[in-house]
C-alpha cells in the first residue's frame, strides 16, 4: 500500500510539472482569446469569441449562450469569430431516415444559421432545416419568424427528425484523439518490438511507466493476477481515452468531447456489458441469493442488487460527464466576466484564475481518467471474483 | 441547457463504432505486444537476478569450500609433522636403546673374558703353587729320609696302613 501512495504521488508530482507547463502555455493562448475577443468587442461592440446568435440584436454577450454552444455538440467545428464573420470548419452532416433515404452534405450548407431559416435542399428533393444544433425536415413555408419550422408553445420545433449520424465537432474531436492513440502506442509497441529485451526510450519510456500503472496500479489489485490479462486491453483503451480527450478537450476551440453525456454513456454501457458478460457463478449468486443474508430479506435485497448493476455504470456516466463539463463551465465563467462587465479589466483577475482552472482541470483530466477505470476494474474484479465463504 | 443531459443518437453510434475499431486495433498492434515486452522483460530481469543470487550462493560455497579444504589441509600437515616427530624421536630412543644394549653385551663378554683370564691365571697359579710344594717336599722328604731310622719308620708306616687296609 505505501509504495502505492509514493507510486501514485511521484505521479502527481510528475503531473503537476506537466500541468504547470501545459498550463503557461493554454493560458497565454486563453489571454490571446480574451484579448482577440476584446478586439472585436472594440471594432462592433457585440460580438464575443464564440456568442453570435442571440447576440445580434443586443449589446449584452449573453453568457449562458455561449458557454451552451460551447459545451455542446455541434455540426460544424466553430473556432472563432473575426469582425463578425465566423470562422468554422465544415463537416459532413449525415441524415438517415426509412422514407426519405440517406442524405449526405456539408454542414456549411446551413450558413452557419442556427434557426431554421436557411433550408438545404439535396438532390433527392428533401429539405433540412437546422435549428438549435437539431435537424428537423423543413416546413413547406416560413413562420412569422422567418424559420421554415412549427414552433409548440415553448418554442420547440415539432417537424420530423431524421436520424443524424453527422460527423460533429465532437466526433471530429474523437477522431483526432484516437488517432493520436494509435499514432502514439503503435510506436511505442514498435519501440517495444524492435528493443526486445531492452530499456525503454523515447516515447516508449514516458508511455510504458503509464501502460504499468494501469496494470499494477488498476487491474491487478482490483482483478487479481489470475484474470486481469484478460481485462487490461479495455482498461488501457478506455484510460488513455479518457485522458487524453480530456486534455484535447482543454485547448481552446476544442470541444467539449469528454463532457458529452453520450460519450460517457456508451463507455459506461462497455463497462456494464463486459461486467456482465464476465459475471461467474459467484457475482449472480451474490446479486439473486447473496450469502449471509436471511431468506425474508432477499424479497428486498434481490431488487436492491438488481438496480445496483445498473446505478454503478450510470455513476460511472454521471461522474465523469458533471467533472468535465463543469470544469468547462467555470473556466468559460471566468473568462465571460470580462464580455459581461464590458472591461478589459476584469481580466486582470479573471485570466489568472482561469489559468489557475485549467491547470486544476489537467489534473481532472488524470483523475477522472484513473477514476473511471479503477472503478471499472473494480466491478469487473467483483464479477470474476471467487468465491470465500 | 437540457440538450446537455439528453445522449445524441449519432454520438452514441458514433463513438461506439469508433471506440471499438480503436479498442480492436490498439489490442492488436499496442497491448499485446507492449504487455507481452514488458512480461518477457519482468522474466529476463528476474532471472537475471535470481542468476546473480545462484551466483552469489555459489561463491560463498566455493568459499567455504576452499576454507574447509585450507582447514584440512593444516590439520593434515599438522598430523604428518606430529608423525614425523614422533617416529625420529622413537628412532632416536631405539638407537640409544640398541646401543645401550649393544654396549652391555660388550661389557659382559669383556667380564666373561677377565673372568675366565681369571680362573685360568688362578688355576696357573695353583698348579706352579702344587708343583713348588710338591719341589719343596720332595727336597724336604730327600733330607730327611738320608737317614736310615727315618727311612725305616716311614716304611713302617707304609707297611701298618696296607696292612690295615688288607684287614679291613
Amino acid at each position: 500500500m505505501k509504495t502505492t501512495v509514493t507510486y501514485v504521488g511521484n505521479w502527481l508530482k510528475n503531473l503537476f510539472i506537466i500541468a504547470g507547463l501545459t498550463s503557461l502555455m493554454t493560458g497565454v493562448a486563453v489571454a490571446s482569446e480574451s484579448h482577440g475577443a476584446d478586439h472585436g468587442h472594440g471594432a462592433h461592440g457585440e460580438e464575443a469569441a464564440h456568442g453570435h446568435a442571440s447576440a445580434e440584436e443586443s449589446e449584452d454577450v449573453d453568457i449562458t449562450e455561449v458557454i451552451g454552444h460551447h459545451i455542446s455538440d455541434g455540426h460544424d467545428w466553430h473556432i472563432i469569430d473575426i469582425n463578425d464573420h465566423p470562422v468554422s470548419v465544415p463537416l459532413p452532416v449525415i441524415l438517415y431516415s426509412s422514407e426519405k433515404g440517406l442524405d449526405v452534405f456539408l454542414s456549411s450548407k446551413f450558413q452557419h444559421n442556427d434557426d431554421g431559416k436557411v433550408v438545404v435542399e439535396t438532390k433527392a428533393g428533401n429539405r433540412y432545416v437546422k435549428v438549435h444544433e437539431e435537424i428537423y425536415f423543413a416546413s413547406e413555408k416560413a413562420n412569422a419568424h422567418g424559420a421554415f419550422v412549427e414552433m409548440d408553445e415553448h418554442h420547440h420545433p415539432v417537424n420530423a427528425k431524421p436520424y443524424d449520424v453527422s460527423l460533429t465537432k465532437d466526433v471530429a474531436e474523437m477522431l483526432l484523439g484516437v488517432s493520436l492513440m494509435l499514432v502514439i502506442f503503435i510506436s511505442v509497441a514498435n519501440g517495444a518490438k524492435k528493443r526486445e529485451g531492452k530499456a525503454p526510450r523515447g516515447i516508449q519510456s514516458f508511455f510504458e511507466p503509464l501502460i504499468l500503472f494501469v496494470r499494477d496500479e488498476i487491474a491487478i489489485p482490483n482483478i487479481g493476477k489470475k484474470h486481469h490479462e484478460r481485462f487490461m486491453p479495455f482498461l488501457l483503451t478506455v484510460f488513455f481515452f479518457i485522458w487524453i480527450n480530456n486534455l484535447l478537450g482543454l485547448l481552446p476551440g476544442a470541444p467539449n468531447l469528454t463532457g458529452n453525456i453520450a460519450v460517457t454513456l456508451t463507455l459506461a454501457v462497455f463497462t456494464l456489458v463486459i461486467t456482465v458478460v464476465n459475471g461467474n457463478k459467484n457475482y449472480w449468486l451474490h446479486i439473486f441469493a447473496t450469502p449471509g443474508v436471511p431468506w425474508w430479506l432477499l424479497p428486498i435485497m434481490v431488487p436492491i442488487e438488481i438496480i445496483g448493476i445498473f446505478t454503478k455504470p450510470f455513476s460511472l456516466m454521471v461522474r465523469l460527464f458533471a467533472n468535465i463539463t463543469a470544469g468547462h463551465i467555470v473556466i468559460l465563467c471566468v473568462i465571460g466576466l470580462i464580455f459581461m462587465f464590458k472591461s478589459a479589466y476584469v481580466g486582470v483577475a479573471s485570466v489568472p484564475f482561469g489559468v489557475f482552472m485549467n491547470a486544476l482541470e489537467l489534473l481532472v483530466a488524470f483523475l477522472q481518467a484513473f477514476v473511471f477505470t479503477l472503478l471499472s476494474a473494480i466491478y469487473f474484479g467483483s464479477a470474476v471474483e471467487e468465491g470465500h465463504h | 441547457m437540457d440538450k446537455l443531459i439528453q445522449p445524441g443518437f449519432g454520438l452514441i453510434i458514433w463513438q461506439a463504432v469508433i471506440f471499438l475499431v480503436v479498442l480492436f486495433l490498439l489490442t492488436k498492434f499496442a497491448w499485446k505486444p507492449v504487455l507481452k515486452s514488458i512480461k518477457d522483460r519482468e522474466a529476463t530481469i528476474e532471472g537475471a537476478l535470481n542468476a546473480a543470487e545462484e551466483a552469489k550462493a555459489e561463491m560463498a560455497k566455493l568459499k567455504s569450500d576452499n576454507e574447509r579444504l585450507i582447514k584440512e589441509a593444516k590439520v593434515e600437515r599438522d598430523a604428518i609433522l606430529k608423525a614425523a616427530n614422533e617416529t625420529a624421536e622413537k628412532l632416536i630412543t631405539e638407537s640409544k636403546l640398541k646401543a645401550r644394549e649393544e654396549a652391555d653385551k660388550e661389557k659382559e663378554k669383556v667380564l666373561v673374558a677377565i673372568e675366565n683370564e681369571k680362573r685360568s691365571a688362578v688355576a696357573s697359579l695353583r698348579k706352579e703353587a702344587a708343583d713348588l710344594s710338591v719341589e719343596i717336599a720332595e727336597k724336604v722328604l730327600r733330607k730327611e729320609l738320608s737317614q736310615k731310622p727315618a727311612q725305616d719308620a716311614l716304611l713302617d708306616s707304609y707297611v701298618k696302613e696296607g696292612e690295615l687296609a688288607l684287614l679291613n
